[in-house]
């Protein structure tokens, strides 16, 4: 056998004996190719399958059980004649632009804040998160009871303060419903902001504050000429999620108005689902929820554009 | 410390026993079928968690066994939150397996029809042998030309008001016309205890309350060819004005917040003196003497009645909730659910159930009139034909999936709604006018 071997020894000795496999993932470009393989099928399967049977639907007339057919971009021409849809609109814009604002504000300022040292540090950085693990669903329900009409705790404190006169009518009063699920969703998404802020904070060396402090910066200038600038592309990717799922929100208006009163608080999804859901009209459903794409879209150019700059600066 | 390594772990967890024993993913791949609890004869039902719990008990503890005894088969049931109940319906039309029956609520049947099965003999063997169906129950149900669901039953929706309160404001008898009613909700709010009403986005207490008050003006969505458009009339302008007026004189503003339950928070906290609603404020206040008494520390339920929606110009109507059994057409065990369907339809074992409802939901069909249950208790008597006055959204029409459109976006709700916000009546009618005939282009 060994002689065998010996003798039948081919003419290039040094290299080993190579299958066709692997002669091919010697080249870069096919390995590359497998390796990412995981990734895209993946990919595919969970985000451009449904977007593609998204962008399918709404390019029908598919009822529940029934496919339905081509009908170009009818959903679409209906949709920008619906004045429920035009409130929908106007009221996400108001919602997401609103709360991204107050959220931004409040989760740097408690990220400042948690930034410091001081006693029970952890705990209240655990603290602080909880409104944002707790199930949305079932903080919203408390929220609810706060706002109740007949039974609001808010009503009663600020009676007993003597603040209040009469009852305020939360959930019941068109801008005051729109206020009320803007107060929740900045109440719940605080600490994402904080929690992500104060890890974009905690990669910034505090050496570069004590430098600025030395050449006599004051508490602000630092802030602002040597914190925000560093912040910023963490800033940029938070703020970036965030308008994304605020857009996109549904349980928490869905749990405390429904859409009401008169779609006061009705958001793109909300619509979406009662459409798609309540009425069984898929096609339409989906179209509802597509036309925020290209707003999306556009949220996410600018902000990575801006990244890329931040970077290469 | 004892270390504990991954195949420690593995033997520990019993996930591990349970991958090792089952094979796995693998296995049941390489079978080519599903496992086998998948499998055998045995009926799915889907129902919404009842407003009354002790049906659901004896639905789960004493029909589903008797069930297996009579029919030879397992009968799964399982409730959950109504308002989730239609996500759960298109969630398994479209992947084609679920349920195999599913109690739907309104006029989901006619959302449906091409994915449940073509129940005619059953309903018509039902109905012949049970008195008739209620119109309500049947326009529901049938598409003019064949039964694609089994009607259950009906959800009557009656003013539950505190007798007391009404016959010191000056009403021995409670107020028959609208006129009245405004009248002693002036006189009610003026000593704090308005009337309460909802005007909210939520599927029963507002829409059964804003249909048969447009209808009792005279107005309608639609003509009886379901395609002419009618909103906009004298009729639903004056419905519009007189409701803004009766709002602000005697109503809880709060309403307009609340959803099914918020009504019945605040009657039974003593904030409101009447509301439409189902039975179940007086079911459950009767239920719990002790926890819900009035202000003079008896049990509320002995100051309460029941009373129909008031007259307007045009009559007296109701919209009471409809609720019947959808054979679902992906189902393979078609045959099996149709048994089960008849069975618990059937007199005797449906009368387990109807005893249990104690007249919160009345029958489908006109033959529960006459059951004793009504002799029971004469505060729940007014409940008893209720369904014989009902008309379904889409009236003058069918009760069709634009009727369906035009519920689920609360058109006609807002309208009203709107209008106490202060929306001009004329503008609310038109625009709520305009949307239904978006809908019905």
């Amino acid at each position: 056998m060994a002689d065998y071997a010996l003798t039948q020894r081919p003419v290039y000795v040094g290299a080993p004996r190579r299958g066709p496999v692997t002669r091919l993932l010697e080249d870069e470009r096919w390995l590359a190719l497998v390796l990412l393989l995981p990734t895209m099928v993946l990919l595919a399967l969970f985000i451009a399958y449904p977007f593609v049977k998204g962008v399918e639907l709404s390019v029908t007339d598919a009822k529940v059980g029934v496919p339905g057919v081509f009908v170009g971009l009818n959903n679409f021409i209906a949709l920008a004649q619906d004045s429920i849809f035009r409130v929908a609109v106007w009221n996400t814009v108001v919602y997401t632009a609103v709360t991204t604002v107050f959220k931004l504000a409040f989760g740097l300022w408690l990220a400042l804040l948690l930034n410091r040292h001081f006693k029970g540090k952890a705990l209240t950085r655990a603290f602080v998160l909880l409104p944002f693990i707790i199930p949305t669903v079932l903080s919203t329900f408390a929220w609810k009871w706060m706002f109740d009409p007949t039974f609001s705790v808010i009503n009663w404190a600020l009676f007993r303060l003597g603040l209040i006169t009469g009852r305020i009518n939360w959930l019941g009063d068109p801008d005051l419903a729109l206020i009320s699920v803007i107060i929740v969703n900045i109440w719940r998404g605080v600490p994402f902001y904080a929690i992500s802020l104060l890890a974009g904070l905690q990669t910034i060396s505090p050496e570069l504050d004590d430098a600025a402090a030395i050449d006599g910066a004051r508490p602000w200038q630092r802030f602002w000429h040597v914190t925000w600038p560093l912040l910023l592309p963490v800033t940029m990717v938070v703020v970036l999620f965030s308008i994304i799922q605020t857009f996109a929100d549904f349980q928490l208006v869905y749990v405390l108005t429904g859409g009401g009163p008169a779609n006061a608080t009705q958001l793109f999804a909300t619509y979406a689902y009662q459409i798609g859901i309540g009425t069984g009209l898929l096609s339409q459903g989906a179209a509802i929820s597509l036309a925020m794409f290209p707003v999306l879209l556009v949220v996410v150019i600018v902000q990575l554009l801006y990244i890329r700059r931040v970077e290469t600066l | 410390m004892a270390r504990i390594g991954r195949r420690k772990l593995l033997k520990l967890t019993g996930v591990g026993a349970l991958a090792a024993s089952s094979g796995g993913i693998a296995a049941i791949l390489a079978a080519g079928r599903a496992p086998a609890y998948a499998q055998g004869a045995s009926v799915h039902w889907l129902r919404w968690n009842d407003f009354i719990p002790a049906s659901d008990e004896l639905l789960k503890k004493e029909i589903a066994p008797a069930a297996e005894k009579a029919l030879g088969f397992k009968l799964n049931i399982e409730t959950i939150n109504g308002n989730d109940l239609q996500a759960r319906t298109t969630a398994a039309i479209q992947s084609g397996s679920g349920p195999d029956v599913i109690c739907g609520l309104n006029n989901w049947p006619q959302l449906y029809p091409e994915s449940v099965v073509d129940v005619s003999d059953l309903a018509e063997e039902i109905g012949k042998a049970q008195g008739g169906f209620y119109e309500e129950s049947k326009v529901v149900a049938n598409d003019g030309r064949k039964w694609i669901a089994v009607p259950w039953c009906v959800l009557g929706a009656m003013i539950v008001y505190r007798k007391s309160w009404f016959a010191e404001a000056g009403f021995d008898k409670f107020p028959e016309t609208w006129e009245q009613y405004r009248d002693a909700g002036k006189k009610l709010k003026a000593k704090g205890r308005p009337i309460g009403q909802t005007l909210g986005h939520t599927f029963g207490d507002a829409p059964t309350f804003t249909y048969p008050y447009l209808w009792s003006w005279g107005g309608k969505e639609v003509e009886a060819d379901s395609k002419t458009v009618v909103l906009d009339s004298k009729a639903a302008v004056d419905s519009v004005k007189f409701m803004t007026a009766f709002w602000k004189e005697g109503h809880d503003e709060g309403g307009l917040a609340w959803d099914d339950t918020g009504n019945n928070r605040a009657f039974l906290s003593g904030t409101i003196c009447a509301t439409l609603n189902g039975a179940s404020i007086y079911l459950l206040a009767k239920g719990k003497p002790d926890t819900y008494q009035d202000e003079k520390g008896k049990p509320i339920f002995e100051d309460l009645a029941h009373a129909p929606l008031p007259k307007g110009p045009a009559g007296q109507f109701g919209y009471h909730l409809p609720m019947s059994n959808m054979l679902m057409g992906y189902s393979k065990n078609q045959k099996a659910a149709k048994e089960f369907i008849r069975w618990i339809t059937s007199k005797e074992v449906y009368q387990r159930w109807f005893d249990s409802q104690k007249g919160y939901s009345v029958g489908a069909t006109t033959v529960w009139e006459k059951d004793k249950l009504w002799d029971a208790d004469p505060v729940m008597l007014p409940f008893r034909a209720a369904a014989r006055a009902g008309r379904f959204p889409g009236y003058a029409g069918t009760a069709d999936r634009k009727a369906a459109e035009g519920l689920s976006k609360y058109l006609i709700t807002d309208m009203y709604a709107k209008a106490v916000q202060g929306m001009p009546a004329e503008d609310a009618v038109k625009w709520a006018h305009e949307e239904f005939v978006k809908i019905h282009a």
